[in-house]
């Protein structure tokens, strides 16, 4: 059982090898003594092991989730407002709002008819898998098929933790530019996706696509790459397809 | 910067293995940090000895292993440095590698006081 909640998720509890050390003294008369034991645990293990069960939370109710990372203002929300209506009750979607830049993202979401929680982090520059836990239990689970997790905006911390999604998307911003990537290596290796947003905007910047793509790929040859604007729906529609796609894929049983 | 939430997973790492071993105190902790873990090494040393203050490891001293990023090639199974955030084959310029370290963050091993 899922302590904090009850739930039928079997809680990762870690398997340490019980070091049964029998401390022999050997004639040393001080009271004191030094020992030396080799761990070789990851530091973020506990972290590690919620994701885990966050996964199987969504994989139990066959809900695919999606983790938006970005700098502030590069339009998660945006996005997701878009993507809410556009899909418009074809799939039903969730948000878990982590992004603190300001709090009516939530306030926003629910405006679109999707049920949003926000959690609240103080003043976290990232969402951990406990955080994430947390808001997993304001999910209807049950009537979603997709849940997209807004991280906070922060182009470093949040790429070192792993919140218990399947798909790491981030969003680079045009008039961010396009030297992104080689400057946040961690964050853009952990993407699975990677958003060229506000593409509208792109006769105002000297952003160069094709750099930001090349850089990316150095780092990330494996990531997928769509160019978008929230303002365009045509340019959408191959985002659309694929988050339909991604979330068929999840429902599939043995 | 997340410097201060990593050392709080770290000491509540530590205080585990040092209850487990009956340690009354730990005097040095060894850690390995990946060059693209996503931490900066000062910054966590200095988190480090401002939040010990109070816990076990308040006398400890943290020892950090700077770790290159290292990876194997799936295609021609070599094993390399990657240097320049360049993903790919310096051998036979395949992009499947798989990254083998200098990604994560570890405890390695800690140094305890144990009584007799
Ligand atoms: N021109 C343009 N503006 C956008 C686009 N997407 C978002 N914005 C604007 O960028 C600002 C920040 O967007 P928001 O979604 O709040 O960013 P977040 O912080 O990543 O959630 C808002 O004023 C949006 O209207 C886009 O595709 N084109
Ligand atoms: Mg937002
Ligand atoms: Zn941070
Ligand atoms: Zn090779």
């Amino acid at each position: 059982m899922c302590k904090d909640c009850g739930c039928s998720i079997t809680d990762n509890h870690s398997h340490h090898h019980e070091e049964h050390h029998h401390h022999h003294n050997h004639g040393n008369p001080t009271l004191e003594d030094k020992k030396t034991v080799e761990v070789i645990t990851k530091i973020l293990d506990a972290n590690d092991k919620q994701a885990e069960s966050n996964r199987k939370h969504f994989d139990e109710h066959g809900v695919f989730a999606v983790n938006l990372m970005s700098s502030p203002g590069a339009g998660k929300t945006a996005l997701l407002e878009k993507t809410i209506e556009m899909l418009n009750d074809e799939l039903k979607i969730g948000v878990i709002e982590g992004d603190l830049e300001t709090n009516r993202d939530a306030e926003r979401i629910k405006q679109k008819g999707a049920p949003a929680y926000q959690i609240t982090t103080g003043q976290a520059c990232h969402l951990d898998a406990f955080m994430v836990h947390d808001g997993i239990h304001h999910m209807p689970l049950e009537e979603l098929d997709i849940v997209f997790v807004e991280n906070v905006g922060n182009l470093v911390c949040p790429a070192s933790y792993d919140i218990g999604t399947h798909l790491n998307v981030v969003l680079l911003s045009v008039p961010e530019g396009d030297d992104k990537p080689a400057k946040y290596p961690v964050m853009f290796r952990s993407a699975d996706l990677l958003l060229i947003t506000k593409v509208d905007l792109i006769d105002y910047f000297d952003f160069n696509i094709e750099k930001a793509i090349e850089e990316t790929r150095k780092l990330n040859p494996k990531v997928d790459v769509m160019i978008i604007s929230t303002k365009d729906e045509n340019s959408l529609k191959n985002w659309i397809d694929f988050i339909k796609m991604k979330s068929s894929l999840r429902k599939v049983r043995t | 910067m997340h410097e201060l939430s990593v050392v709080q997973s770290l000491i509540g790492l530590i205080e585990q293995n040092a209850i487990q071993n009956n340690a009354n105190s730990v005097s040095k902790v060894i850690v390995k940090i990946g060059k693209l873990s996503g931490i900066e090494p000062h910054l966590l040393k200095l988190a480090f000895d401002s939040f010990k203050e109070g816990t076990i490891c308040q006398n400890a001293e943290l020892e950090m292993i700077i770790q290159d990023v290292v990876a194997k090639c799936e295609n021609c199974q070599k094993e390399f440095e990657i240097k320049d955030n360049s993903f790919v084959c310096p051998n036979c310029k395949s992009f499947n590698l798989q990254v083998i370290d200098g990604e994560d963050m570890y405890l390695m091993s800690l140094e305890l006081d144990v009584g007799v």
